[in-house]
Order: C-alpha cells, then structure tokens, then sequence
C-alpha cells in the first residue's frame, strides 16, 4: 500500500470540498477550506518521506549517520500553515463583517446584492 | 439553483476530480523511496553553512526570498483584519467588566505563562538548531500572553498587551527583515544571500550566518502579528457593542 498516504490526502481535499459546496454556515465555510489545506500538509509530508528517516536536524544526529526526511517539502509545508492560518482570520474578520451588515452567515441567504 | 441539483453537479464534478486525483497519486515516486534530489542538496547545502536545522536553512536562507514573500502575506493579512474588525460609528466601546475566574485556572494560568512565554523564546532563538524557529516560537510567545485573560481578566491582558506598541513592531520586523537583505545588496552580494556574516561553529546559537537575524525578525513578527490579530477579534468578542447595546 504505498500510495495510502497520497489517497489520504485526496480524501481529506474531497472531504473538504464537499464540506465547503454543502455549507449553510460561512464559518463553517471557512473550517472546510481549513480542511481542503489540511490535505496539501498530509500531501506535502507524504512526498517528502523516506524509510527510515528521521528529522533532518543535524543539532543531535551525526550527518550522514542516519537517513532523513525531505527538509524542502518540511518547509514548504510550514510556509502553508502559516499562510492557511492567516488566511483564515482574514477570512473570519470577513464573516464578521457579513454578519454585522447583512444579520446571517448563511451563503444561501446571501444571495441579493444590498448597495 | 436548488439544493438537489447543486448536490448533482458537485457529485459529477468531484467524481471526475477524484479520479483525476486518484490517478495521479498511482503515477507519484513511491511513497518513502530513497530519490529525494532537492533534499539531499538542500541538506548538503545547509550542512556547508553550518546550519544545524536544515529546515531554518531552507527557509531563512536556500529559500529566503520566498519568506519574504510569506512575511508580506502575513502582514498584508493581519492588516486587512485591522481594517475589517474596526470600531464603526453605529457601534460603541463598552468597557468590559471584571470576571470571577475560578482559583485552580487562575493559579495554574499564572504558573504556566512565564514558562509558555520563555520557552516561546527558547523556540525562536534556537530556531537554527532544533526544530522550531521563528514561525512556531512566535505563536506560542504571543498566546503566553493570553493566559492572563484565561487566568485574571480582559483588562489585565490589555494593560500589558497596548495593541499600538504590538502594531509598530510588527512593521519594525517586518523591515527588519527586508534590511537584513538589502545589507547584502550595500555589501556587493545579492539580496537576501548568506555571505555577509560568518558562519560561525556547527551547532552553536552564532551559527548559520544571517539564519538566526532573520529567525529572530520573523519571531518578532509573528508575535506581534498574533497578538494584533487575536487583540482584534477579543476586541468584537468583549467591548465593542452595537448601540442599541447587544454585543
């Protein structure tokens, strides 16, 4: 089963999907989109394995004594969180203001334009 | 469109998308094989810079640039945020009321946030050396702070969180960072390239030439962009009302 993890990942981008075309809460919303991100960490780590591997910090392990997993990948993925986590306050301030001017998070509701 | 017919087309579309996906996954190198080209030199490369964490490396220096660029999106983020959570005219300060905390959350909050706080610290500056660095550090330094809310009340965190002061260093750090690069452009290198200081001892918290500067600006920065950030939400969550008075 080596491609498991990679269909993980693809479950849980699916999952996320779904979550966000079905939502009837804008907060929701935004948890799903949390989710659909979620998938590119598992992705991302998932490539970046190796059998064995360890961290690939060197501050107590000898270089070259031990294999280790794909750091580019690891700070790829640290580069996502960070941007998914800003992402999502901007976002939330966004559904706050939603919900101050037009009295729902429903996206549903939101349908007619107000000038 | 109605609810049915929306739920018909998302089932078609994800569908076609989850074969696609799936497809694709089959196609991948194998999951834990031993051909990793970009890790294996980014590895080497960090190992020939002295810089323990090959993830700092990656970061703060093979990939510096593109942090600049993670930098701005948080900046540019937690600025929108600034703009969309301000107080409106319709709306008014109430000045929140102090809160019975029960004695165990108090005494353990009071406990624990001078040792949150420290070992945020201890994450960004050993950021070179051990996992952590800027990004993870910055996060658990500025939610330290917020155990006071936890553990005293609203207006204990706000007399030793003035969001102003949290503001200016964010844009501090954030130059900071940007200046850190262009010192190497006065220096005759490129902007953002590790050859200005030198690499210092395998290991050590001088190691790693600018690694630990810009681990540093980047702590700064995210410690102050959380604390903005999550001063802003408090703010709608406790004081600010709308005039008719509900919250």
């Amino acid at each position: 089963m080596t491609v498991l993890p990679y269909l993980v990942a693809v479950w849980i981008f699916l999952t996320g999907c779904y979550g966000l075309a079905t939502s009837r809460n804008l907060i929701h919303a935004v948890g799903c989109l949390a989710v659909c991100q979620a998938s590119t960490y598992v992705l991302l780590l998932a490539v970046g394995y190796r059998d064995g591997g360890t961290a690939p910090v060197y501050s107590d392990i000898k270089p070259g004594s031990r294999p280790v997993v794909d750091p580019v990948v690891q700070a790829l993925t640290l580069t996502d969180i960070v941007v998914g986590a800003t992402v999502t306050a901007l976002l939330l301030a966004l559904v706050m203001q939603i919900s101050k001017r037009h009295g729902t998070v429903d996206p549903d509701e939101l349908r007619e334009l107000r000038g | 469109m109605t609810r049915r017919a929306r739920l018909i087309v998302l089932a078609l579309g994800g569908a076609g998308l989850a074969a696609l996906l799936i497809a694709a996954c089959f196609d991948l190198p194998r999951f834990g094989g031993p051909w990793h080209p970009y890790g294996d030199r980014a590895v080497h490369a960090s190992l020939a810079r002295r810089t323990a964490n090959t993830i700092a490396s990656v970061n703060f220096d093979q990939r510096a640039f593109d942090t600049v660029g993670e930098m701005s999106i948080l900046f540019a983020s937690v600025l929108g945020t600034v703009v969309l959570l301000r107080q409106t005219r319709d709306e008014k300060r109430a000045l929140p009321q102090p809160e019975e905390v029960a004695l165990p959350v108090r005494r353990y909050a009071l406990v624990v946030l001078p040792v949150a706080f420290v070992a945020g610290l201890y994450v960004i500056a050993h950021g070179q050396l051990s996992p952590g660095g800027g990004f993870q550090g910055g996060v658990v330094a500025a939610t330290a702070l917020h155990l006071l809310y936890l553990g005293a009340d609203y207006r204990a965190l706000e007399r030793i969180r003035p969001v102003g002061l949290y503001e200016i260093c964010d844009a501090l750090a954030a130059c900071a960072y940007v200046v850190t690069g262009l010192a190497g452009v006065l220096a005759g290198t490129a902007f953002l390239a590790n050859t200005l200081l030198p690499y210092g001892t395998f290991n050590t918290l001088s190691s790693g030439g600018i690694v630990p500067v810009l681990n540093a600006a980047i702590g700064m920065e995210v410690a102050c962009a959380v604390v903005v950030l999550l001063a802003r939400f408090l703010d709608q969550a406790v004081e600010i009302e709308e005039e008719s008075g509900k919250p």
